[in-house]
């Protein structure tokens, strides 16, 4: 009886993955956009400063002012006066099944663009360049990654970052005891309870949660990078060559203006809401590159 | 639906250099029966003290009985794992707080303490109801035949009670092993995170989750017949479930 339940279990699970894949390509983004005069943005709570949300309830940030500008370019494109522009908050978990359903057409967060999620999305020009640093308290004395020899370090469980540690670990012979937590607030807790002495991850992560803590001054982030760069990129559904056509020459065209670096610096150089913050995080020599001639590579030679 | 199936990508290596991601989702599910195995022993064993103390003639630790279930029934139990991974360390003396904080498997023990007074709570009122549901003339014929208390609860009562609420404590033993899902949130990695590091590396959402659903499914399967097993076995005629 069981065996017979599961052979239906896999009958059903290869049924509905055979009628899925068929279903590809079935979907052009602009052609809806056009048709339904409107676009969903999924966004995130917490990703600060790419896409959070402010005391008020409102989104923001620099993944959605990058949107703004792909949106206008959507319009023309389309052939359309206006366009509404709908939000939808997305998780990590749901963030992949709204955008394969079709209830968000484009994501607006901060998602590190690499050759295993590409097979099932697509991402846009760069938008952003980060590398997996750590942070520390000044207090501890601790710079290189040699440093943290022996030590407990925090990582968020199920990110790249984990695993680079992991393999820095293993082929440097540090001994690291490593300690994953769920999320960036929960990892932060952990070093600022003394639970461990470093957290690694993207370094733009970790200069907003030192920036909002409450003794900013207290901590720093390495120097020393545990790989190579990595790109942020705005996520699109794949197979859809024509909507990331107009996506890529609507962040080209915008990375071209004096305006993208006015944005850049809105976020990263200046105090934003809600608290009035300032990341201090200036445009790498990468991202500049990035910016004068945009690519959507995933190779870190590029930037 | 713009959705790339692909279930071979069970079978492919994941990025933390370990096996593929099958293997990822096993070593989830060893943490998952690890806990759920810890967290069924402290909690029939506390579950079974705290039963009878809220049967016991003395209304101080019947009271004390209530109290300990009220609280851990009553709170969440993600807050409970948050109280106890997070607060109790601060409330230590610095050094053995560290000590403390720094242990190897500290969220693993933080998951068996928490989920376990959590579900003790619960395998609380079961002993009690199941105590309270025997013929009063069991506990006074153990006393005419000069039991004491104890020996009254350890040779007639208990013996008996088990009996009635096995079928029940199926239930809590199912409901453990899917409460062991919560520890995720304190950086355990069983089978639900693990499901989670899986779409997060790879964007292939519903196989992961598809998967652990299977694995949830088979090991909850595999529980339910022994303890069906066993229910058959112990059954009581005259009983419900009974020859």
């Amino acid at each position: 009886m069981i065996s017979k339940f599961f052979g239906a279990l896999t009958l059903a699970a290869l049924a509905l993955g055979t009628t899925q894949a068929s279903g590809q390509n079935a979907t052009s983004t602009l052609k809806k956009i056009a048709e339904t005069g409107s676009i969903t943005l999924s966004v995130r709570d917490n990703q600060l400063p790419f896409s959070y949300i402010d005391d008020n309830q409102k989104v923001m940030g620099y993944s959605l002012d990058l949107c703004n500008q792909v949106v206008g370019a959507i319009k023309i494109a389309v052939g359309l006066k206006a366009i509404d522009v709908k939000t939808q908050l997305v998780t990590a978990q749901t963030r992949i099944p709204l955008l394969a359903n079709g209830t968000v057409d484009l994501d607006c967060s901060s998602v590190t663009n690499n050759a295993a999620r590409q097979q099932q999305v697509a991402f846009s020009n760069t938008t952003f360049l980060t590398a997996t640093t750590f942070a520390y308290k000044k207090q501890s004395g601790l710079k290189t990654i040699t440093d943290l020899k022996g030590k407990t370090v925090v990582s968020i469980a199920g990110t790249n970052n984990i695993v680079q540690l992991n393999e820095a670990n293993t082929k440097r012979d540090l001994g690291i005891r490593i300690v994953g937590a769920k999320t960036m607030a929960e990892a932060f807790l952990m070093l600022s309870t003394d639970r461990a002495v470093a957290l690694v991850t993207d370094d733009i992560l970790l200069a907003s949660f030192i920036a909002a803590s409450a003794d900013a001054d207290a901590y720093a982030i390495s120097t020393d990078a545990f790989a190579p760069v990595e790109p942020y990129g705005l996520v699109m559904r794949r197979d859809d060559p024509e909507f990331k056509r107009v996506v890529d020459k609507a962040l080209a065209n915008y990375f071209a203006t004096p305006a993208a670096i006015e944005t850049y610096n809105k976020w990263f150089m200046k105090p934003i809401p809600p608290k009035n913050i300032t990341l201090n995080f200036p445009m790498s020599a990468g991202l500049k590159k990035a910016f004068a001639k945009p690519t959507d590579s995933i190779d870190p030679a590029a930037y | 639906m713009n959705y790339n199936w692909n279930w071979r990508v069970l079978f492919e290596q994941s990025p933390t250099g370990e096996g593929s991601y099958l293997h990822l989702l096993l070593t989830g599910m060893q943490w998952t029966l690890a806990t759920t195995g810890l967290v069924c022993v402290l909690a029939v064993l506390l579950g079974t003290a705290v039963g009878v103390a809220r049967t016991l003639p003395f209304a101080a630790v019947r009271i004390a009985g209530r109290c300990y279930v009220e609280i851990f029934r009553n709170i969440p139990l993600i807050v409970q794992l948050f109280l106890w991974y997070f607060v109790l360390p601060e409330l230590l003396p610095p050094d053995l707080a560290r000590w403390v904080k720094q242990l190897p498997s500290a969220s693993f023990w933080a998951a068996v303490i928490g989920i376990g007074l959590y579900m003790s709570a619960r395998v609380a009122e079961q002993v009690r109801s199941g105590i309270e549901s025997l013929p009063s003339g069991q506990s006074m014929a153990a006393k005419a035949v000069g039991f004491t208390i104890f020996q009254m609860y350890r040779h007639v009562l208990l013996p008996r009670a088990y009996r009635v609420i096995w079928p029940t404590l199926t239930t809590d033993l199912t409901n453990t092993v899917k409460a062991t899902s919560v520890a995720l949130t304190i950086g355990l990695s069983e089978l639900t995170a693990q499901a989670n590091a899986m779409q997060e590396f790879s964007f292939q959402v519903f196989e992961a989750f598809s998967a652990a659903l299977a694995i949830y499914f088979v090991v909850n399967m595999a529980m339910l017949m022994a303890m069906r097993r066993v229910e058959r076995y112990i059954a009581m005629p005259g009983y419900s479930g009974g020859r």
